[in-house]
Parts: C-alpha cells; sequence; structure tokens
C-alpha cells in the first residue's frame, strides 16, 4: 500500500486523474442523453409494445377458448334438449302405438266374440232344426214299424219278434 | 487435440525462455540480493495505471493524441506521443509513459486520449453500435421475437429494467431508466474490455478511481437534485427534533458516503482483479529470477491456472460490479425520490 501512494504521481492508484474525470463525464452524459433519447428509450417502448401485444394475443386467445367452451356446452345442451325430445317423442310415441294397438285389439276382439256369437246361434238354430227333423224321422219309422208290427201280429209271436229286430237292424237313424 | 497441446507446449517453453533471459547464469536464489530478485510492483502499476501511449508489447506502443493544458502558463498543447520532438518543443517529457512538463513546478491538466479514455471512446462505440442496431431490429421486427445481437442484448435490457430500474424505482422505472442503462452497460463493457488482455483492450478503465469517481459523482448529483422535500427533511429535520445538532451532520455526511462508497466499491474491486491477475502472472518471472529455467517452469505451472480461473472469476466480477453500481445507483434516487404518504399524516 505504501508503494502505492509514494511513486509520484504517474503509479498513483488513488489520486484522480482530473483530465480522464472530465472525459469520463463527457462520454458518459453524451451517452446517456444520445443514446437514452436515440436507442434505450425506443428500445424500451418496443418491449412495452410488444409486451402488451403478447398480453393481448394471450388474453384474446383465451377470450376465444372461453367462447369455445361456451360454444361447446351450448352445442351439447342443444344436444342434450334433442335427445330429450328425442326421447319423449318415442316416448309417447309408444304409448300412442300402445293405445292403436290395444283399441285395435279390443275392436277385433268385439268383432270376434259378436261373429262366434253368431256362429254359436247359427250352430243352436241348425241343432234344433235338426233335433226336430230327427224327431219327426223318429216318428215316422216309429209309425211305420208300428204299422207293420201291427200287420204281422196275426201270424206267430216268434216270427213277430224277429220280424221287428230286422226292422230295427234295417232302421237307419241319419 | 494433439496439435493443439503441442503449440501451448512451445508456447510455454518459449515464455520460460523470456523470463529467465536476464538472469539465466545466476542459479543460487541464496546467493541472491535482494534487488536481483525480480520486483512485480513497479510492472504490475504500469499495466493498471493510466497511460498516455498504448503499448502493445514492451517498447512498442500505439501513438496517443496528446492535449495538454498548462495551467501555470495558460498554454494548451496538441501533440501525439510518439513525437517526441513536439512533446520536448512543447515543454513536456515522457515518464512512466505519461506525459510531464520538464519543469516539474508547472500545474497541468492532461485532458489526452490516454489508454482509459480511449478504453472509455472504444466502450461507448460498441453501446452506440449495440443499441442502435438493437432499435433498428425493435423498428424493422415489430412485435416479432428477437433475433441475432437483439436476443441476445434483450435479456440484458430486461434484467435492468425489471431487476434493477423496476426493482429500485417502482413507477419512476421508466422516466430513470436510460440513465441506469447507460450506467449498467457503460461500466459493463469497460470491465470487459478491460479484461481482454492485449490491444484494443485492457485499458483498467473501470479500475481507475476518476472513471468510477466520475459516475459517483454524477448519480450524486442526479440522486440530490432529483430528491424530493421527504429526502431534504429527513436530512435537516430529523424525528426527534432535539437530536438536530447531531443527525444533521450525520445525515450529510450519509449523502457524502453513498458516493464514496459507489466510486471505491468498483475501482477497488477492478483494481484488485487486475492486480491479481498480473501478480499471479509475475510469478512466472519472480520463480524465473529466482531458480532459473525450472523456476518459470513451475511458476508456469502455478500460474496459468490460476490466473485462467481469476480471469474467469472476473468475468462474474465484471457483471456484478456493473450490477451493484447500477443497483445502488438506483436504490439511491428511488430512496431519494421516494413519495412518504403514511408519514405525512403521522407528523
Amino acid at each position: 500500500m505504501f508503494t502505492l501512494l509514494s511513486e509520484g504521481s504517474a503509479f498513483s492508484l488513488i489520486t484522480p486523474d482530473p483530465g480522464l474525470m472530465i472525459w469520463t463525464t463527457v462520454v458518459f452524459v453524451l451517452l446517456w442523453v444520445v443514446l437514452g433519447k436515440f436507442a434505450f428509450k425506443p428500445i424500451a417502448n418496443a418491449l412495452k409494445e410488444r409486451e402488451e401485444s403478447i398480453e393481448n394475443a394471450l388474453k384474446s386467445a383465451e377470450a376465444a377458448k372461453a367462447e369455445m367452451a361456451n360454444l361447446t356446452s351450448k352445442n351439447e345442451a342443444l344436444l342434450n334438449e334433442a335427445r330429450e325430445e328425442r326421447s319423449r317423442i318415442i316416448a309417447e310415441a309408444k304409448v300412442a302405438a300402445e293405445k292403436v294397438k290395444n283399441d285395435i285389439v279390443a275392436k277385433a276382439q268385439a268383432e270376434a266374440d259378436v261373429k262366434v256369437r253368431q256362429a254359436l246361434n247359427e250352430i243352436e238354430n241348425q241343432k234344433r232344426a235338426a233335433l226336430a227333423e230327427l224327431k219327426n224321422q223318429v216318428g215316422t219309422v216309429a209309425l211305420e214299424i208300428a204299422e207293420k208290427v201291427i200287420r204281422k201280429e196275426l201270424k206267430s209271436n216268434a216270427d213277430q219278434q224277429a220280424y221287428v229286430a230286422d226292422l230295427v237292424k234295417q232302421t237307419n237313424l241319419n | 487435440m494433439k496439435k493443439y497441446l503441442l503449440s501451448l507446449l512451445v508456447t510455454v517453453l518459449a515464455l520460460g525462455a523470456f523470463a529467465i533471459n536476464s538472469t539465466e547464469e545466476i542459479t543460487n536464489p541464496i546467493t541472491k540480493k535482494e534487488s536481483e530478485v525480480y520486483n512485480p510492483t513497479p510492472m504490475i502499476l504500469h499495466h493498471i495505471a493510466d497511460a498516455n501511449e498504448f503499448e502493445i508489447v514492451h517498447g512498442v506502443a500505439v501513438p496517443l493524441p496528446c492535449i495538454i493544458y498548462n495551467i501555470t502558463t495558460g498554454k494548451t498543447s496538441f501533440f501525439m506521443s510518439s513525437n517526441a520532438e513536439a512533446m520536448q518543443a512543447a515543454g513536456y517529457q515522457m515518464e512512466h509513459s505519461r506525459v510531464k512538463p520538464i519543469n516539474a513546478e508547472e500545474k497541468y491538466i492532461d485532458l489526452s486520449i490516454t489508454k482509459n479514455v480511449f478504453g472509455i471512446l472504444l466502450a461507448a462505440a460498441i453501446m452506440c453500435f449495440v443499441f442502435f442496431s438493437m432499435k433498428n431490429s425493435y423498428e424493422k421486427r415489430k412485435n416479432q421475437a428477437p433475433k441475432g445481437l437483439q436476443s441476445l442484448m434483450e435479456p440484458l435490457v430486461i434484467f435492468v429494467r425489471e431487476d434493477i430500474a423496476k426493482q429500485a424505482l417502482g413507477k419512476k422505472a421508466d422516466y430513470y431508466l436510460p440513465f441506469i442503462m447507460s450506467l449498467f452497460f457503460f461500466i459493463l463493457i469497460c470491465n470487459l474490455l478491460g479484461l481482454v488482455p492485449f490491444f484494443p483492450g485492457s485499458a483498467n478503465v473501470t479500475g481507475n478511481i476518476a472513471f468510477t469517481m466520475a459516475l459517483a459523482i454524477i448519480t450524486g448529483i442526479i440522486v440530490n437534485i432529483k430528491a424530493n422535500k421527504y429526502y431534504w427533511k429527513h436530512i435537516f429535520v430529523p424525528d426527534p427534533i432535539w437530536l438536530a445538532p447531531l443527525l444533521i451532520p450525520v445525515e450529510l455526511l450519509g449523502v457524502l458516503t453513498k458516493v464514496i462508497t459507489l466510486f471505491i466499491r468498483l475501482f477497488a474491486n477492478i483494481a484488485a482483479g487486475h492486480i491479481v491477475v498480473l501478480s499471479l502472472i509475475s510469478l512466472i518471472f519472480v520463480f524465473g529470477s529466482l531458480w532459473g529455467t525450472i523456476g518459470s517452469g513451475l511458476g508456469i505451472a502455478v500460474s496459468v491456472p490460476f490466473t485462467l480461473f481469476i480471469d474467469l472469476i472476473e468475468v462474474l466480477i465484471a457483471f456484478i460490479q456493473a450490477f451493484i453500481f447500477a443497483m445502488l445507483a438506483a436504490v439511491y434516487i428511488g430512496m431519494a425520490t421516494e413519495e412518504h404518504h403514511h408519514t405525512q399524516e403521522a407528523h
């Protein structure tokens, strides 16, 4: 340290040289003024502007994303609504179809019942008619048999009986 | 790789031979007088100090223009440092690379483009080139991603704006940004140029107290001009008013010490860095003068890795000191211009 201080102004480290101070001041102030005005300010402004534009871009992207999400959820809602509508329509249609089916079936049933009843009536009538005819025929046959029996009565008893059996055999109840 | 190692070895040997050139006949260090051992101090101080010529190697110097105002005679002289006759005619002579009046009684101001002024101008030119081309890039590529030099410098610019200016100055950052940026980059570029070991770098600009003092004084002037009433009130109207006789001198001293610490810190750090590097290199010559060739070899083996290591640390320090100077300047301005809305009600 002693040598630092003692070797005269040429080697003295801690004695400021006024010439260099003046030069430093001049150069620095010039740099500050010139660069400050024509470089640092424009650079700072450009940086700020770019940052703002990036921020805006990010914000608008965010907004677009939100908008998209909104649209998607709207679409989803619409779709859901449509789905509900569809299932409701289907359900209604099912109910209506069921009703129509039931109606048709009931109607058919009723018609069938009517037809069956008519058929039964017809059968009854036919049966009655047939029975009536049968009765008539049985009566006729019985009269014929009785007539023939009475005509044969004059002959033997045994013959009479054989004859009746023969007659009965011949008689077809149809 | 092998070729590279070979050339390194040759260089190292050549350096060793060069170092021992003047002292090769002496081999026993014990028989040596102290004056025969290499004394690195003049060499180191010579390299640290400013000079009126730019020495490239010993004896070969780039001449620099000298502008000297003689206070005693009131005469201003212009001549090139290489022109000995003109120097003589003007009444000056070269002494330890500085121009001095032949008559030592005469007072003078050396306004020459010295080695350091050359370094300052070079740094200013670099700054102008870098920032004007950067500005043009911003205009040409508006709102686009940075490219080239612009993308190299942009992180530094944003660092200065965000971590120095906005941190210390808040809303006023934009107004003081040009000053803080000029300070930071001027110091940084001068620091880095000082680390370049050959022409046109190597000028120990930021390790010169005149340079740091000038910057610190400019900062001090700005701080005190821009200071608001709260700053002055804090100095001249201390809180317990009866302490004023004690506190006013202390506060005024504080105003001065801020400036003083600012320039001493930068000067001492950078000068010390240069001294350490030069001392480590001097080891080669010291060992060489003590033990001849073997000594120089040993010196090289010790000195080269250490120098490399210190040089890398110096690069770090170049950034750190530029940051600290700019940061403290911003903090001082921020403190002087701070608004105290809450204390207003309290008083």
